[in-house]
């Protein structure tokens, strides 16, 4: 038996002589929990249209992800990764960015998709497993969600570079989870953003779990934020459940890649009130003290608190805004359920520009 | 007309697309400012300059990575791994990103890439340069594989790629990079992708070959010739998609064929091209297909790889087999 343990002392116990060091972190913060304007000077310059926009986008994700719950429950939905509690970095990165940037979503980053464009059908489409779920219409600049967890971090690469090959002003954003800053892809990413200085924001929402894995066994780090000092680009973090400092934060890394100060990695402390995915069973590693600790950090809560407080928005708002949302979904779901079943041929004619001939056989077993 | 080796053949294929379609980039380790480690983009960043031609940091996943994100973007990457054994770092974005990007976004985005790798035994290299894995490749539905044999082949089959709308896996065999030169037509010519080539007539056996193999087939068919049998040998070009009519033809009049490969044994492209005569021209044969290949081990040590690869004595003695069936 061995007498070690894998918990590591949270710091090394010894140091070296000319060991690099590194600041400790702390998160940057607008609202205060109880919704109040604890940090002025990072407060995003917002109307107060723009104010209630994002609001209505927070409550009209949240009533989805209820919706689509229970949608999956009834089999009318198929693969779905819950989304309520991060509507603060969902909707507030995306909100932070022009139609022009360029998304580059991980699987439970659909929100951030439908905000920048794609139709909410088409978004439950995908969900089903149909083809045209990843039609993204033209002038929607997106990519698909992503199921390899760290290969979106190099799309965006390639992407960001593209928009800097071509002068184009535009940014690429990318999101992964805690889990996902463990991949090498995530690092080769970064790394090659610092070498080549590329317009790209790294998003990391670390919701403190990778489905059953703790972040403390992700890392050594002290953060996801210091991983950037490695590849030589900007790292930050940030209250994800703050939509007003997730705004400021991303709106500061474009303004910085817009300008060639190249790439940022912003990590956003989060949570997810559901589960992983719809398999997974969240008591079996979770407790209620924690649930309840962060679900007093709800976003929609502090944020809905602070425009009240400015008489922006109220609790009719938000029963408007679900009911709302409600209709859209029901509709949206109809409109998927009546898209044209997929055939084994079209599938086969869509492997290549031009089918080869091998393929053009093989239709025959499915005529 | 000029006389060109391989690799001067290739380097030229990327000039000319580089000159003709602003979109083309290459990248990949050490392909920039020294040309490539085997030379074959020399001069071409000089001409070009650093924002088509570019050294990336040493991460092959993040080049595939980079490539993808290019190609949704308009751009048409030639993206360099620079030995073939290292593709295993970037098979998810070669063999998952790329080759499904077209199939799923329903052909709204798709990956016009074009991913060169050297590989191919008999140079004494060291581990993992030098396997044959387009194996890997023809079973990934989605990325198209070609591998020349010969300088001309290789500059119309390069340019053909790089017009392709789809990613290619286009294998360069190592020992055939200044093995000979040949005539290779100065400026843009295209060799069909998808199509293979009779490089001998014969007809008492077929031996279908890609690569180095084709070389050493002929070397057989040299010493088979000598016993008065007509070997006929077809050189495929592209494994993927298989030229399997040309085949038929040629068994049509054979009735007897061998396939030769240098990758090992099992679950490779001979298997492939096996099972697909036998679906198609079981009626014309004499005798069983049979493979000349590696056994089934890792990539040899460098100092028993040529007695590990199929020579041309082996070749001779599995003609032989089906012949004598």
């Amino acid at each position: 038996m061995s007498k070690g343990s894998l918990d590591a002392p949270a710091k090394p116990v010894n140091s070296l002589s000319h060991e690099v060091h590194s600041e400790d972190v702390t998160p940057l913060q607008v609202l205060s929990p109880e919704g109040e304007v604890i940090n002025p000077e990072f407060m995003p310059d917002l109307t107060d249209d723009q104010l209630k926009e994002i609001m209505y986008r927070m409550v009209f994700t949240r009533a989805w992800d209820d919706r689509a719950i229970n949608l999956g429950r009834q089999g009318r939905l198929g693969f779905y990764a819950p989304v309520s509690g991060q509507e603060g970095t969902m909707v507030g990165s995306e909100y932070a960015l022009t139609k022009d940037d360029f998304v580059c979503p991980g699987y439970r980053d659909m929100p951030q998709l439908v905000w920048h464009g794609l139709p909410l059908y088409q978004a439950f489409l995908y969900s089903r497993g149909h083809q045209h779920g990843g039609q993204i219409p033209e002038g929607v600049n997106v990519l698909m969600p992503q199921i390899i967890i760290g290969a979106q971090i190099l799309h965006a690469t390639g992407i960001a570079m593209g928009f800097k090959l071509k002068g184009e002003k535009r940014v690429a954003i990318t999101y992964t989870g805690d889990g996902g800053s463990s991949e090498g892809d995530f690092y080769e990413g970064l790394n090659y953003a610092g070498s080549f200085k590329l317009p790209v924001i790294y998003f990391v929402q670390n919701n403190g779990y990778a489905i059953t894995t703790p972040f403390a066994k992700q890392t050594g780090a002290q953060s996801i934020a210091h991983k950037a000092l490695a590849a030589g680009i900007r790292g930050l973090q940030i209250d994800g459940m703050d939509v007003l400092a997730v705004i400021y934060a991303v709106q500061q890394a474009a303004a910085i890649a817009r300008d060639g100060g190249g790439a940022t990695l912003i990590e956003a402390l989060t949570y997810r009130f559901r589960p992983h995915s719809m398999s997974d069973d969240a008591t079996k590693y979770r407790t209620k003290e924690e649930e309840q600790e962060w679900s007093l950090r709800d976003p929609l809560i502090r944020f809905g608190k602070y425009l009240e407080s400015k008489g922006l928005w109220s609790e009719e708002d938000t029963a408007r805004v679900r009911e709302e949302a409600k209709n859209t979904v029901n509709e949206h779901i109809k409109k998927a359920e009546q898209t044209e079943k997929m055939t084994v041929n079209g599938l086969i004619d869509s492997m290549f520009e031009t089918t080869p001939a091998h393929l053009e056989e093989q239709k025959a077993d499915f005529q | 007309m000029a006389q060109m080796n391989m690799i001067e053949a290739i380097k030229d294929a990327m000039r000319v697309e580089l000159k003709r379609d602003p979109n083309v980039l290459i990248f990949g380790e050490d392909v920039g400012h020294v040309g490539g480690v085997f030379r074959a983009t020399e001069g071409l960043q000089a001409e070009f300059g650093e924002n088509r031609v570019f050294d990336t940091p040493l991460a092959e996943s993040a080049i595939g990575g980079l490539a993808v994100g290019l190609g949704t973007q308009g751009f048409r990457p030639i993206a360099e791994i620079q030995f073939v054994g290292f593709i295993f770092e970037a098979l998810d974005q070669m063999f998952v990103q790329a080759a499904r990007m077209r199939y799923r976004s329903g052909g709204r985005y798709n990956a016009p890439i074009v991913f060169r790798t050297p590989f191919g035994g008999g140079v004494k290299a060291a581990e993992l340069h030098t396997d044959s894995l387009e194996g890997l490749a023809i079973q990934t539905p989605g990325i198209k594989v070609i591998v020349p044999s010969n300088p001309y082949d290789a500059k119309g089959l390069l340019i053909s790629a790089i017009r392709d709308n789809d990613p290619v896996f286009f294998m360069e065999h190592l020992n055939l990079y200044r093995a000979f030169r040949d005539e290779v037509p100065e400026g843009e010519y295209t060799v069909p992708i998808g199509k293979a080539n009779v490089v001998r007539e014969g007809a008492d056996v077929t031996i279908i070959a890609y690569g180095l193999m084709v070389h050493t087939a002929k070397k057989a068919a040299d010493e088979l010739a000598k016993e008065g049998i007509n070997a006929e040998i077809i050189d495929l070009r592209t494994l993927m998609p298989l030229d399997i009519d040309t085949i038929v033809e040629s068994i049509k009049k054979t009735n007897r064929a061998i396939v030769v490969q240098e990758a090992q044994k099992t679950s490779g492209a001979a298997a492939e091209i096996i099972a697909q005569i036998n679906e198609k021209a079981i009626l014309h044969l004499e005798a069983p297909v049979l493979r000349c290949a590696g056994p089934d081990t890792i990539y040899p040590f460098a100092q028993i790889e040529d007695a590990w690869l199929p020579t041309p004595a082996r070749i001779v003695k599995t003609a032989k087999q089906v012949l004598e069936f």
